[in-house]
């Protein structure tokens, strides 16, 4: 299991677009990943989820993946919320 | 008989044997499960079967509705799919021991409050999406059916509280005769239904599930807004002979299709459609619109995830000009800002967003992504008379700089030896008084005005027509919109091939259409189902009364009064509105 934490800073947080290409990538991995906010854990394949977990600007979330490319899945997501997604 | 009155959503008379279609009220335990293995083996193939059943929905909806109408069951099959869904509710069997209905009816009720009270009206919809696939999978969980639709023997007129997509996509279009339901607006899913369907619909009647029983005869009034039940003989021949006289309008209308816009004294105008995306055209073509007087292309933009490129635009863009091999299209370029807002464009919170940054402002802030949809256009530009229009134009100023971008476009494409129509027209729409008041400057630059009463009216008049408190200033005929829209068409005066057009809803407004003929608007811009009826008009009509009845009303002092003017002067010249 890899866990790393992560402040989300482009401006709309994790909502609409951003929202979409997070589980999108998160989609292309083998591994079960999750979004840990608040201690409440959220699948990052769900779309639902990751919209609803009003995760907004600021916000600092745990991203925690296990399986086969592991560590891959979680550098991916976190280079994506570094990047503020291209915004 | 009984008359329950409603909202009108769909026009026309129906009348026919009532189906009272009723959300199976499902019994949902809540208590503990005894297995709960045996409950998530329920879910399993309660999904299954979900899914099997919203695959031929979507198919059927393709079919039928085209593929606009079948996304809406793509986007419920990724609610289907979605693991914090699905897993949400073996949760709650697993950990809680519930009932698989009872889980599903949390997990839906959970996602539905979040995306109910999202701010995004597109999330907002989403919400929708995800009772009505919740309410699929309880309804397979519990083996329970709704009534089925999807083979009438007779013709029916269908009773509900509200209808969904789902509802609708399975029913057998041809023998449904109408809708009456308890809720719904003018806007709701089963009104832009029965209006595609080209059925009456009268909604919002609250307890109409209640007063009609199945097999009850049933006239949907859309006319009146009204819905009777169980006329007596007499009665139902009189609705009997509304029904005919409706048709025979609706007839003579459609007569009129391929005849020209034209006064009695021979004054030729254009007849246009209102468009916000390509599927739109079938409808102006129907009704025998000459071509599109403004297509919205922001609907582009708002209903895509991340911004449009060039290719998908120039694929729009084109589909739009094909259609019309001969009339012009108007592509107004990206209105954005004021009240509409793009998810992946993130703009500051403004104190005045309708005063603010918004429409070609934008743009000129925003120059790369103004410049991939003016390459989009040119380069559909070969395809048809294509025109473009810049919206939010204050002065010449914003004219000249709008053109030096487009300059720029073509010569990016000349250089690419990329074809493109090297004589395109180039409009501005008149929306700010300012623009309005200096026409005869702006003229000079461009090929014609397009007119945008709604703005130019909440501009020119102070109001906030959506505030309530205020929204009765709000007043298209005002004697000061009329002078100013006297002025951009005398701008246009001894030039020819330059004309002034209108696109606000003012033009598809039958008293409003007769004055703005004789205040010397050429060109007619509507929703298309307007088109026949102000078509018939126009040829009833004297160009020269019309210019008279015009001359006048710039000289009276209020709306009201214009208004009776209109409405007395055409009853004089004998002509039905």
């Amino acid at each position: 299991m890899v866990k790393q934490e992560v402040t989300v800073l482009n401006a709309t947080g994790l909502h609409a677009r951003p929202a979409s290409m997070f589980v999108q990538t998160a989609g292309k991995f083998k591994s079960k990943i999750h979004v840990i906010k608040d201690g409440s854990s959220i699948n990052a394949k769900s779309i639902m989820g990751i919209m609803a977990g009003g995760i907004a600007q600021g916000t600092t979330i745990e991203i925690s993946a296990e399986g086969p490319d592991e560590q891959e899945a979680v550098d991916a997501l976190v280079q994506l919320i570094n990047d503020k997604f291209g915004e | 008989m009984i008359i329950k009155e409603g909202i009108i959503a769909s026009p026309g008379i129906a009348v026919a044997k009532a189906i009272v279609y009723e959300k199976i009220i499902v019994d949902i335990r809540k208590g503990h499960a005894p297995d709960a293995q045996l409950e998530i083996e329920k879910l399993q193939s309660a999904l299954k079967a979900s899914a099997i059943q919203l695959m031929s929905i979507k198919d059927k909806a393709v079919a039928e509705l085209g593929q606009e109408e079948g996304a809406i069951f793509e986007a419920h099959a990724m609610v289907l799919e979605d693991p914090e869904f699905t897993e949400g509710i073996e949760t709650e069997i697993t950990e809680n021991g519930y009932f698989a209905e009872y889980a599903t009816e949390l997990i839906t009720n959970r996602f539905y409050d979040i995306f109910d009270a999202m701010d995004d009206p597109y999330f907002r919809a989403r919400a929708a999406d995800i009772k009505d696939v919740g309410t699929r999978v309880i309804n397979n969980i519990l083996g329970v059916s709704q009534a089925d639709l999807s083979k009438l023997k007779d013709d029916a007129i269908i009773i509900a509280d509200d209808l969904t997509p789902s509802d609708t996509a399975q029913m057998d279009k041809d023998k449904v005769a109408g809708f009456a339901t308890n809720i719904g607006s003018r806007t709701s899913h089963t009104a832009i239904m029965a209006r595609s369907l080209e059925i009456p619909a009268v909604l919002g009647l609250c307890d109409i599930t209640k007063t009609v029983k199945n097999g009850d005869l049933v006239v949907v009034d859309g006319i009146d807004g009204s819905v009777a039940i169980n006329p007596d003989e007499k009665e139902l021949k009189s609705y009997l002979e509304k029904q005919q006289k409706y048709n025979d309008y609706l007839e003579e209308l459609s007569a009129l299709k391929d005849q020209e816009a034209v006064t009695l004294d021979g004054h030729k105008v254009e007849l246009v459609g209102n468009i916000g995306e390509p599927g739109d055209v079938t409808g102006v073509i129907k009704n025998g619109g000459q071509g599109v007087g403004l297509y919205r292309t922001e609907f582009l933009y708002m209903n895509s995830e991340t911004m449009p490129g060039e290719e998908k635009q120039f694929a729009a863009y084109r589909s739009v000009l094909e259609a019309f091999p001969n009339g012009p299209v108007i592509i107004r370029t990206l209105d954005i800002g004021g009240d509409k807002k793009l998810p992946y464009l993130p703009l500051e919170e403004e104190l005045n967003p309708f005063l603010g940054l918004r429409a070609v402002r934008l743009c000129f802030r925003e120059v790369e992504m103004f410049k991939v949809q003016l390459r989009a256009i040119l380069r559909a530009s070969v395809y048809g008379n294509a025109h473009i229009m810049f919206p939010m134009i204050s002065s010449v100023t914003e004219v000249r700089q709008a053109k030096n971008i487009l300059k720029e476009c073509m010569d990016e494409l000349s250089q690419a030896n990329i074809a493109y129509d090297k004589d395109v027209k180039v409009g501005v729409m008149i929306e700010i008084p300012s623009a309005a008041m200096t026409a005869d400057i702006i003229a000079k630059e461009v090929d014609f005005f397009s007119i945008g009463t709604n703005d130019l009216c909440q501009y020119t008049l102070a109001v906030d027509r959506m505030n309530q408190d205020v929204s009765y200033l709000y007043d298209p005929f005002n004697p000061a919109i009329l002078r100013l829209i006297k002025q951009v068409t005398a701008a246009t005066n001894g030039q020819p091939q330059f004309f002034a057009g209108m696109c606000g809803e003012m033009a598809g407004d039958p008293l409003a259409a007769m004055l703005l003929l004789g205040l010397g608007l050429y060109e007619f811009s509507m929703s298309a189902l307007s088109i026949p009826r102000i078509k018939k008009l126009i040829r009833s009509i004297r160009f020269e009364d019309a210019k008279k009845m015009a001359d006048t009303a710039l000289n009276l002092e209020s709306g009201e009064a214009v208004q009776e003017y209109i409405k007395d002067t055409l009853e004089k010249l004998k002509i039905t509105i």
